[in-house]
């Protein structure tokens, strides 16, 4: 970390964050509300009044370390957080940005790994299928993520409450949905 | 009369009891719910947590849709559904340029003349108006009525209910013959998208939740989304393993107790599907 | 020939940094009938007057023109000036170049641009401008104080105590205020009542107070040393000159639930009351919404029980009209009530209770009689958690500002709770200690480090119920946002204090200004925070800002040197900004037609009908006339006057007409 610690949260990723979704990290004056409210905070390695401090900041590192985080990864987007802040700040909008920064630069979190590897088996599920295809989406993720042999109790017996269907859904306008993945995701890119 | 619906893929898959539940007390009321031809899938927390334009492109998709059938006021049963689809249309009405940006990955007009109904939304118009004299078995137990996240916030976009201590479910369960009980986490999270990418974390929150109903002394917990059913219900292994003991709490639709308060078939409303054994 | 004198000032660089003044004054200086345009840093400064007074005298200068701040701030200033170098002070005129133009835009030619035509416009005026002498009244020297809380109580002692006359009216039953529900005060934890009953008695014995409980302003006319207030004494039910105040009505009333303000509903009081034992007046009124004879029709039974008749069922509210010639407001504040903070449980919970309701426990007068127990169940409480900021700091609840007090009431009550509970357990969530004041940052120390009050920072999400303990769920943002759970027997709320209900209503009534919060706005942030922006009225205490007992009592005093300044003189010197009706010669005598539109526009009643009669007293024509003790200014009468025969002083027609053509005229 350089000497000079603390840069202005109004440039850099704060500044990022702010031009993507009007939140001003620069309103946080860590009273912790957030945090104490947060249902996933102790699993986090920053809560959410840190990762606002920490973008407050300004300093590179410290905004390395925000997208390199768990805590992007395990936050529900529950809105508790901005349900009670006192000062309004949508953290959970903030949070969405933050993923999507995190992913574009190839920056997740190792430990998010099943996390992220779930959201894009669902993204893929309805891509093809225009809806979600159940067992499909978990065979994805187990595929992504080696994790043969867990749950593997919960199939059958969702099968047999007829909670999982075997063929899946599919919409007749299949390729529109797949042009709204080819032109959100070519923004994305960009 | 006839309303929109969007069941939503939970409702076609894991919880089908929602939707048997939702569609059957609707009939006992003679209203037909006729679904959004060729709906697609709302990108749930996934499209949020990657992709911002998808997340909005996709619920717009089905908003046109139900426009273009000429429905003006849909159901949409899954809360998550129903906070995807009220933020997509919030967001496209503040944010014409977004709103520009997605109707072109949509290719399909819109215009956001379509009104969103949650499930508690839908029962308080036009099925509690008419209960009167309809409840034959009332539900006479206590329940803890379970909110979750995405029925009541964020309070500024959804204008339902209110964030804390909300109490539109309690007034329904009153209404069909069962004693809410007033107890900590009604909004509390439940671990929603966790479910699968992180089970342990589900069975703590969700231990919680249960936990607390159990101390009060809940005889069952009412729901309003498929997430959060899905959670307490079929996760009730890891639940029990946070809590330490066997708790067997069932977790019932408010649309299958109002359903069993009405004196419908337990078939018909799909208890038999519930991982924990529905004995109320 | 006009010989007028420009001097743009710099305002050190508030105009400067923005303003070319230097290109102002020369091209100023260039326009007809200015004689003489300088620049200078501070014109408001000695040096800066001089050359202001030196330019009158050598340039023989007919008309002034200052062109820096506004002129609420130095109109005085200058127009003294020029009445210093035998100038007419009212042939001085400000342009407003600091709030108009600097400090709204950007450097640039444009800014400049408007800088000049700011200046030109007034130099036209001035042109026009008349020599006008100002008005002078007669002081009626009473005072009316609003409020019998410390702060009232204060300014009317030390009003009375310079020989003038005081009217204190207070809403209540009693004088005393908050203050009299607090049990120890901060930092020197002295007693509340033992410091406030002296003083209180002290104003029911004063000579010089007229002292009207259960009264409240009616209405208010006049102007600064001539006010007409109207005040309604609302029926107490009770002939007060025949009550001894013995209180066997109030210990025979069989309604006795009715929760007591005065313990914040901790306690019950009776339908025939008095609000605590050591009133001022000790002497009951009758609370006609809970009493059983005014709701149901009968009991009676105060009446027939009271042992010198002085019980009167029919008496109406009474309007008495006074003459005063000042007005201090000290009205107080209220506290918020926590309800909007449902995840807290505020009125779910009865544990969780304010710290006006903690000061009530903590008294030796309050309803445990000093013993700190819970509501619920009468237990003390062997774990209380403090959470400060309830409301305060907290713009998405509405109270963007500071409280101010909390932080010092917060250390006090742990305090309390631990020299009375030795072995509690207290634990404080705030944000910022907020400490400034003598004493205070010690008084918070000793709290943390002789009394063991935990104090952790960070503000609590949640407070739920379980098993008869209330769980506080928070973090100390100092270990990494750490969660924090606490099983605590009470929660005490430091609630946000907000401005009276109907201070609204009052502000209107005395026609001085409120800020965004309702609380009332003095004339100048720094130099005069006593003062209101009406002539003659004044604020004291928490009606202006949450405030300490030190500071309103300062204030309160303050307040009444101001008053005690006003009624030093016998007459006053008003501005003579009044309307005047044209007069001309006869047989015209006035373009006023008589139509009288005017008299009834007039929200002073200052215009009256004047009769023009011949030498054999025959009326010849009726016209309007202002009557200039009355009339304030405000230009009502010009707009609504179809012949365009009235005109304001310093303000006519003409001056505004070259105002604007000053502005659309090529230069």
């Amino acid at each position: 970390m350089s000497s000079d610690t603390h840069h202005s949260g109004i440039s850099g990723l704060g500044g990022e964050v702010l031009g993507h979704t009007d939140v001003k990290v620069s309103h946080c004056y860590q009273c912790g509300k957030c945090s104490a409210g947060c249902p996933l905070s102790e699993e986090m390695d920053y809560p959410p009044s840190v990762i606002m401090r920490m973008l407050q900041t300004g300093n590179p590192d410290l905004e390395d370390k925000v997208l390199r985080s768990l805590s992007i990864w395990v936050c529900l987007t529950c809105e508790m957080c901005f349900a009670r802040c006192p000062m309004s700040i949508d953290i959970p909008k903030m949070m969405d940005f933050l993923r999507e920064k995190s992913l574009n630069e190839k920056k997740s979190n190792p430990k998010a790994k099943e996390i992220i590897a779930f959201h894009k088996s669902f993204l893929d599920s309805i891509k093809y299928t225009g809806r979600l295809y159940e067992i499909g989406l978990f065979v994805d993720y187990k595929a992504r993520t080696l994790k043969i042999l867990d749950d593997l109790a919960l199939a059958p017996k969702m099968m047999k409450r007829g909670k999982l269907n075997i063929i899946p859904e599919l919409i007749k306008d299949r390729s529109g949905v797949a042009a709204i993945f080819r032109k959100a995701n070519k923004k994305n890119k960009n | 009369m006839t309303l929109g619906f969007y069941p939503g893929c939970s409702l076609k898959g894991s919880s089908r009891e929602y939707a048997e539940s939702v569609l059957a007390v609707a009939k006992a009321f003679d209203i037909h719910l006729e679904e959004i031809k060729d709906w697609n899938c709302c990108g749930a927390t996934a499209a949020h947590n990657m992709n911002k334009e998808l997340s909005l492109a996709l619920p717009a998709r089905i908003l046109s849709l139900a426009e273009k059938q000429g429905l003006t006021e849909i159901v949409v049963p899954c809360a998550a559904c129903y906070s995807r689809l009220t933020v997509t249309k919030h967001e496209l009405s503040e944010n014409p340029a977004l709103k520009a940006v997605v109707t072109e990955a949509n290719d399909l007009a819109y215009t956001g003349s379509v009104s969103i109904l949650n499930i508690v939304q839908m029962l308080d118009k036009y099925i509690i108006p008419n209960l009167e004299g309809r409840v034959v078995k009332p539900f006479d137990h206590k329940v803890a009525c379970y909110y979750g996240c995405l029925l009541v916030r964020p309070h500024e976009i959804l204008k339902f209910d209110r964030e804390e201590d909300p109490q539109s479910l309690d007034a329904l369960m009153l209404k069909a013959g069962a004693t809410p009980i007033d107890w900590a986490f009604k909004t509390e999270c439940c671990g929603a998208g966790l479910s699968v990418s992180r089970t342990s974390s589900v069975g703590r929150l969700s231990g919680k939740i249960i936990g607390d109903a159990k101390d009060r002394g809940a005889e069952a917990i009412i729901v309003a989304c498929p997430m959060c059913h899905s959670n307490l219900d079929m996760r009730r292994d890891a639940i029990n393993a946070y809590l330490g003991e066997k708790v067997d709490i069932p977790v019932l639709y408010i649309t299958q107790a109002i359903g069993l308060a009405i004196g419908l078939d337990r078939k018909a409303l799909g208890l038999q599907r519930h991982f924990v054994k529905v004995s109320v | 020939m006009s010989k007028i004198g420009v001097f743009v000032c710099h305002c050190g660089e508030n105009i400067s940094s923005t303003v070319d003044c230097e290109k102002v004054a020369a091209t100023v200086g260039k326009y007809d009938g200015v004689a003489f345009s300088v620049d200078y840093k501070y014109m408001c400064s000695d040096p800066g007057q001089s050359i202001i007074k030196s330019a009158i005298a050598e340039k023989g200068l007919t008309g002034v023109v200052v062109a820096a701040c506004s002129p609420r701030m130095h109109e005085p200033t200058f127009r003294k000036v020029c009445a210093e170098a035998g100038l007419n002070p009212y042939m001085c005129e400000m342009a407003n170049l600091r709030e108009h133009c600097s400090w709204v835009h950007e450097k640039g030619e444009a800014t400049t641009e408007k800088a000049i035509d700011l200046v030109r416009i007034l130099v036209e005026k001035v042109k026009y401008n008349q020599s006008l002498s100002s008005i002078k009244v007669p002081v009626t020297k009473t005072a009316l104080v609003i409020g019998g809380g410390i702060a009232g109580i204060q300014a009317s002692l030390d009003i009375a105590n310079t020989g003038h006359k005081v009217i204190l009216i207070e809403k209540d039953p009693s004088i005393g205020g908050h203050m009299s529900q607090l049990s120890e005060t901060f930092p020197t934890l002295d007693c509340s009542q033992c410091i406030l009953t002296p003083r209180m008695v002290e104003v029911a014995q004063h000579p010089n107070i007229t002292l009207y409980t259960y009264a409240e302003l009616e209405s208010l006319e006049g102007f600064i040393g001539n006010f007409k207030a109207r005040i309604r004494k609302k029926s107490k039910s009770l002939d007060e000159k025949l009550c001894t105040g013995c209180g066997l009505c109030t210990t025979k009333c069989p309604t006795k639930k009715i929760p007591s303000e005065f313990n914040e509903g901790l306690g019950n009081r009776t339908a025939i009351y008095v609000p605590f034992p050591q009133a001022v007046p000790n002497k009951p009124v009758i609370d006609r919404i809970h009493c059983t004879y005014y709701t149901k029709g009968k009991c009676r039974i105060c009446e027939k029980v009271c042992p010198t008749g002085a019980i009167r069922f029919d008496q109406e509210d009474q309007i008495i009209e006074v003459e005063v010639g000042a007005i201090v407001v000290a009205t107080g504040f209220a506290v918020k009530q926590p309800d909007f903070f449902p995840e807290y449980g505020y009125g779910k919970y009865a544990d969780v209770i304010t710290g006006l309701q903690f000061e009530r426990l903590a008294s030796a007068s309050g309803p445990t009689l000093g013993e700190i127990r819970r509501p619920s169940d009468g237990k003390i409480p062997e774990k209380i958690v403090f959470l400060a900021c309830a409301g305060s700091r907290d713009p998405a609840k509405g109270i963007p500002y500071c409280s101010k007090i909390c932080c010092m009431y917060i250390a006090k009550h742990a305090m309390l709770y631990q020299h009375k509970v030795h072995s509690g357990k207290s634990y404080v969530f705030y944000m910022d200690i907020r400490a400034g004041g003598k004493m205070y940052e010690e008084f918070v120390r000793r709290a943390i480090e002789d009394d063991g009050v935990n104090y952790i920072r960070g503000r609590v999400s949640k407070i739920y119920e379980k098993n008869g303990k209330l769980i506080v769920n928070g973090v100390d943002t100092l270990l990494n946002a750490m969660p924090v759970e606490i099983e605590a027997d009470m929660v005490v709320l430091a609630t946000a204090g907000v401005a009276n209900e109907g201070a609204e209503e009052l502000a209107q009534k005395l026609h001085i200004s409120y800020d965004p919060y309702k609380f009332f706005a003095e004339a100048h942030p720094k130099l005069k925070p006593v003062e209101t922006n009406t002539g003659g009225i004044f604020l004291a205490g928490a009606c202006q800002a949450p405030r300490d007992i030190p500071e309103s009592v300062a204030m309160a005093s303050g307040a009444a040197v101001k008053v005690a300044g006003l009624f030093s003189q016998d007459e006053l010197t008003r501005e003579p900004i009044i309307a005047v009706v044209n007069r001309q010669a006869a047989p015209v005598y006035s373009s006023c037609v008589g139509c009288f539109l005017c008299v009834s526009a007039c929200p002073y009643q200052a215009i009256e009908k004047e009769e023009i009669k011949n030498r054999n007293g025959e009326v010849i024509k009726s016209i309007a006339k202002v009557n200039p003790g009355l009339c304030q200014g405000c230009g009502t009468c010009v707009a609504f006057c179809r012949t365009k025969s009235i005109d304001i002083q310093g303000y006519t027609h003409e001056q505004m007409y070259t105002e604007v053509m000053a502005l659309l005229n090529e230069y």
